[in-house]
């Protein structure tokens, strides 16, 4: 199959993950391909977090191998860490904004900062002034991140993970502590940065229904909304559900499975569906 | 080991020179006011006190030279150092602590930057620069409050006031009141960042390595100020 020969994007080999002594992540293997999403479901403090984590290089594993675009990152230093993370995008729980900077410094900050980005200084603005468009916040320049509300947060800081146009896409509950009524909206731009970008993406949320939209929408830039995909299966297809539960890995499946799944764990995410 | 890789850092590029001369700002525009005042009363009260037990030896007119001596080689250096841990040690662990339970400080890895050249080394650096001027600016007033009481208080001429001060001073106590500043600066702020970037557990967690980095810098400086001056002191004997 040609999905055999393809290189994974994010490969995780037996990855096990200690913190604070206890282990956050145990035994967990799984395969990314290049313009696949990934949703991550799993109560709290399942590991959802640091798997994410993990995958940048920012947290350790105590075994296991971790590949990104191919190569091994479990055994990198630090700098060699950041070229591999220059072509990923990862948006923290509690979006993780410098508060000392603006809104257009923080998005600039990873065009200024990325060693093998080298963004040629005449670029930076532009560049941040079109992302911050993207996510509808274009008259935030100025702004400190706590002069923002938290959903406007949550967008500048999709902004500043997507401003490089990363190949790998992470999002760690990117609808979290929000109202319903943004939630929809930060999704509807996850969705459309995903449609745009064809990136690799890696959503970890608690929310199941985070993850229907995500397989099953598609970004209609018409009307500026979601809409239901008309090429149903092919994105379907295109969209793995992953369920961590206390740590290890305890399915992995495409819609379909996870909704017929017998397993009171899953059963619980899977029906708090809108 | 953070010393060992912010001290490598600082011979390493990129500079961030932006963040150094903010933190200079910080801490040495910042601190001066309070080193000011800290100097001025501790030379006016060395040179009260030092007259009390000079006049039981008929020798008032010594005091400037041991103002000048305590001043240039104890009172100035842990002082200003004390201070500035106080205002800026915790300052930055406070500051680091809450990049740190707020994900900044792995928002910062994830973006491309290390943490340690981008706010330690600045921290370092900046510390290591001022500490040691706020010293001399401290030593200088301290000897200033200890002229004021010399020429009111104990009616000692201007002239034998500052000649006994300058003549009091060797080589070897300028050495020390210049090497002491430098080693606190280390230390000041070294325990703040340490302790910033070891913090766990949200505010409360900020909270608490702001203690730890005050106490253990006001430790760490008197126990180092203790070696020091044995090492200078056993030099003068030999």
């Amino acid at each position: 199959m040609a999905a055999e020969t393809r290189t994974p994007v994010l490969r995780f080999e037996s990855v096990t993950v200690a913190s604070d002594g206890e282990l956050a992540l145990q035994d967990i293997s799984f395969e990314a391909y290049e313009g696949e999403s990934r949703i991550i479901l799993g109560a709290a403090g399942s590991g959802k977090t640091v798997l994410l984590k993990t995958a940048m290089g920012l947290t350790p594993p105590e075994s296991g191998k971790v590949f990104v675009f191919g190569q091994d990152i479990s055994t990198m230093r630090e700098k060699q860490l950041f070229d591999i993370r220059s072509k990923i995008g990862m948006l923290f729980q509690e979006s993780a904004l410098f508060d000392s900077l603006n809104i257009q410094e923080n998005v600039a900050y990873p065009l200024v900062n990325q060693p093998s980005i080298k963004c040629p200084p005449g670029e930076v603005l532009p560049r941040v002034k079109q992302t911050l468009e993207f996510v509808e916040l274009g008259g935030t320049l100025a702004k400190f991140p706590s002069e923002l509300s938290g959903g406007m947060r949550r967008r500048a800081a999709i902004a500043r993970a997507v401003v490089t146009e990363p190949p790998l896409q992470m999002y760690d509950s990117p609808t979290a502590g929000l109202d319903p009524i943004t939630a929809h909206t930060i999704m509807a731009l996850l969705i459309k940065e995903r449609d745009v970008s064809q990136a690799t993406t890696m959503l970890v949320t608690q929310r199941f229904q985070d993850g229907n939209l995500m397989a099953n929408f598609r970004y209609n830039s018409e009307q500026g909304a979601l809409e239901p995909a008309r090429t149903g299966d092919k994105q379907k297809s295109r969209t793995t559900f992953m369920v961590l539960k206390e740590g290890r890995l305890v399915f992995e499946d495409d819609q379909d499975a996870i909704e017929s799944s017998n397993d009171p764990y899953i059963i619980k995410f899977v029906k708090q569906r809108v | 080991m953070l010393a060992g890789r912010a001290l490598k850092n600082i011979f390493r590029r990129p500079h961030y020179g932006d963040d150094i001369a903010l933190q200079m700002d910080a801490i040495g525009v910042g601190s001066l006011p309070v080193v000011v005042m800290i100097g001025t009363f501790s030379g006016v009260v060395m040179a009260l006190q030092m007259s009390r037990a000079l006049s039981q030896y008929g020798q008032v007119g010594k005091t400037g030279m041991l103002v000048s001596l305590t001043l240039v080689r104890e009172l100035g250096p842990v002082l200003t150092a004390i201070m500035v841990a106080g205002r800026n040690s915790t300052g930055m662990a406070s500051e680091l602590g809450s990049m740190k339970v707020t994900e900044q400080i792995d928002a910062m890895r994830a973006l491309g930057t290390d943490p340690i050249q981008k706010l330690v080394t600045p921290r370092v650096i900046a510390t290591c620069v001022m500490l040691p001027l706020l010293t001399i600016i401290a030593d200088f007033v301290g000897m200033v409050g200890g002229y004021l009481i010399a020429k009111f208080v104990l009616s000692i001429e201007s002239r034998q006031y500052w000649s006994s001060v300058w003549r009091a001073l060797e080589w070897n106590d300028v050495t020390q009141g210049l090497l002491k500043p430098l080693v606190f600066a280390l230390i000041v702020s070294l325990r703040g960042c340490f302790y910033g970037r070891r913090t766990t557990g949200g505010t409360q967690g900020v909270g608490k390595s702001t203690t730890q980095a005050m106490v253990l810098a006001t430790v760490f400086i008197f126990v180092l100020d203790v070696l020091i001056t044995k090492v200078f002191v056993s030099q003068v004997g030999n």
